[in-house]
């Protein structure tokens, strides 16, 4: 069997700030780390590896610095990986990349694609359902547990905000994982040595041959019109309060509501 | 020549989600800021036994409600359901769709997106068309972006339809006219039969103690609560509200990831929020800032939660909600 997980090297953004003054992002001393919710989908595969055997291949794209993230997943146990860089990928949307995406994966093998709900950098959760529909595959969103491999067929549990379903899904076909799924193994240290002879395919738009329309800036549907800083809606004044004045000032805030 | 907003409405046993009226309700005031164009308000509604819920969407503000009733859609299937909105999308050149940014509306509108090739904008926190030109049919979406405070205005100049997810309590729903009239469409389904998934069982799930999109009262906690989570707990109790938290006490693992309020947690509106200990990154105020009243309690006096809170109380939070306690004792 085989499984592709698709991951994304994301700056660790819960710890970025803006720069008020000029409306950019702060980006010096950022590091960057596996996409939670993907790394949850590496896990996942590692763990269908070890029950069922599997070879496990990671996809990302991005920049060539991207390679670092590979080497730690090959620390992390996976057979191959995949990065698809090219100039002419820069500025893709999210429906550019899943064409990208899409298209570096029909070279490879799978039966099973499984991408992270989410990137902690954009949020858009398109990118599993796009490549689904572009390969024509069953897709479901959201999962949290995997209770079941074989034959085929993969055994899944998805929530909704009333329910959850166990579904029964026939494979090939393309999960995408929450970070609560699982939580990550450690690195390998025998893994983590060895990834430094591991080769890191590589696939750049003249092995996909992608329309130069349907990528990049130039493919990409959505545009970024402007950015800009919130203005301050409301504006209260300050008070600097000990403990007993600031009880006191909640409390007659809160008191016609108790 | 593409004309009309369209709104998916999605249905949750039986029962239309706020959400999607909420939608049809911001793609009426969208039709009345430019009310050259003619537009309508479409309704969509796709499942089994559900035509009866057709009025219901015109009462909170639709013109027109297409239906797809079909015993083969009980269960909701991602590639059925896209299979059908691709259709609908077809037959009636929507220049707009927007979806809930529920669960399905996340699955289904990215689906959707790639197999009519068109943009889509998660999470929006604003839409209005073009305010440059009255003329234009462009729609401006605003959401959250990358990093700290700051948002983005994405357009989709040469697709169709243009298309976004909107996330709950982020616009209001109508208040319900039975007095409105309005079309009904019947959408006829040429059965697909795509049955790579299927239902092993449907769980109930165990009734969550919390609901924080429903609390009256919400106090929440960000970092600088970390050692004294307790605290907010007994705080909810004395106030007969709930718990919330930003997205660093969730990824430390002090609270569920159900409780977090914000652009990838929750949206909530309580008559009272009270914020400790939070920054006040855009990520959490956008879904946080419709509060009716917002407290916030913050020992950085330039914390940025200052600039949405009703009242600012520069001070140590886990003090001042000791006290706070301490009052209902
Ligand atoms: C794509 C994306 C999506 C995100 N989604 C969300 C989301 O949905 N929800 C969310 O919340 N965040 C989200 N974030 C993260 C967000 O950017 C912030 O990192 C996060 O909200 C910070 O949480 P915080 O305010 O609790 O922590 P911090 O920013 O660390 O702030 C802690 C605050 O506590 C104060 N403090 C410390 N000690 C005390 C004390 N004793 N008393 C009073 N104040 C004290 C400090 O002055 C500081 O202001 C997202 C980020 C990204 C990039």
């Amino acid at each position: 069997m085989n499984i592709i997980v698709l991951a994304k090297q994301v700056p660790n953004t819960t710890e970025m700030k803006v720069n008020k003054e000029t409306g950019t992002l702060i980006r010096d001393g950022i590091e960057t780390i596996i996409n939670p919710d993907d790394l949850a989908g590496i896990e996942a595969a590692l763990r269908i590896k070890e029950k069922n055997g599997a070879k496990v291949t990671v996809v990302t794209m991005g920049p060539n610095n991207a390679e670092s993230m590979l080497r730690e997943a090959y620390g992390l146990g996976v057979d191959e990986t995949v990065l698809v860089t090219d100039k002419a990928f820069a500025g893709s949307d999210t429906l550019a990349t899943s064409k990208i995406l899409a298209e570096a994966i029909k070279n490879l093998e799978y039966d099973l694609i499984i991408a992270g709900r989410q990137a902690i950098d954009g949020d858009t959760a398109q990118v599993g359902p796009q490549i689904a529909e572009l390969l024509s595959l069953p897709q479901v969103s959201y999962v949290e547990e995997i209770t079941d491999i074989e034959e085929g067929f993969i055994t899944v549990i998805k929530s909704t905000e009333t329910h959850s379903f166990e579904l029964n899904v026939r494979m090939p076909a393309l999960i995408t994982t929450l970070s609560e799924l699982n939580t990550a193994r450690y690195m390998n240290v025998k893994d983590v040595w060895e990834s430094y002879d591991k080769e890191v395919k590589k696939f750049n738009n003249n092995d996909l041959k992608l329309n130069k329309e349907e990528i990049g800036l130039k493919g990409s549907p959505t545009r970024v019109k402007k950015t800009f800083i919130k203005a301050i809606t409301k504006k209260s004044e300050k008070q600097i309060l000990n403990a007993a004045k600031a009880a006191d000032v909640i409390v007659e805030a809160l008191n016609p509501h108790l | 020549m593409t004309k009309d907003i369209f709104v998916y409405v999605e249905v949750q046993d039986n029962k239309i989600m706020d959400v999607s009226l909420e939608l049809i309700n911001k793609a009426k005031e969208l039709i009345d800021s430019r009310k050259d164009f003619g537009f309508q308000v479409v309704g969509v509604l796709i499942g089994n036994k559900i035509s009866n819920l057709a009025a219901e969407v015109i009462y909170y503000g639709a013109d027109k409600v297409i239906v797809c009733d079909h015993a083969d859609l009980s269960l909701y299937n991602t590639m059925n359901y896209a299979e059908i909105i691709k259709g609908i999308i077809k037959k009636y050149n929507p220049e707009i769709f927007l979806y809930g940014g529920t669960i399905l509306g996340r699955d289904l509108a990215p689906r959707v997106s790639a197999k009519v090739n068109t943009g889509l904008t998660a999470d929006a926190t604003s839409i209005e068309f073009d305010p440059n030109d009255e003329f234009s049919k462009e729609l401006w979406i605003t959401r959250p972006a990358f990093g700290g405070n700051l948002f983005a205005t994405i357009v989709c100049p040469n697709h169709k339809p243009q298309m976004a997810t909107v996330r709950g309590n982020v616009f209001e729903k109508a208040i319900r006219c039975e007095n409105k009239r309005g079309e009904i469409l019947e959408y006829k389904y040429d059965i697909i039969t795509n049955n790579a998934i299927t239902l092993v069982r449907k769980i109930d799930k165990i009734q969550k103690k919390s609901d924080i999109t429903k609390a009256k009262i919400i106090v929440s906690g960000g970092r600088g609560m970390s050692s004294n989570i307790d605290l907010l707990e007994e705080t909810a109790i004395n106030l007969k509200g709930e718990v919330g938290a930003s997205r660093a006490l969730i990824d430390e693992g002090l609270c569920p990831k159900t409780i977090q309020v914000g652009q990838t947690g929750k949206t909530v509106k309580p008559i009272i929020y009270l914020a400790c200990g939070i920054s006040g990154a855009v990520q959490h105020t956008a879904g946080m800032e419709n509060s009716e009243m917002i407290i916030a309690i913050n020992t950085d006096e330039n914390a940025p939660i200052f600039d949405v809170a009703d009242i600012s109380i520069v001070g140590d939070a886990s003090k001042i909600l000791h006290e706070l306690n301490t009052r209902f004792k």
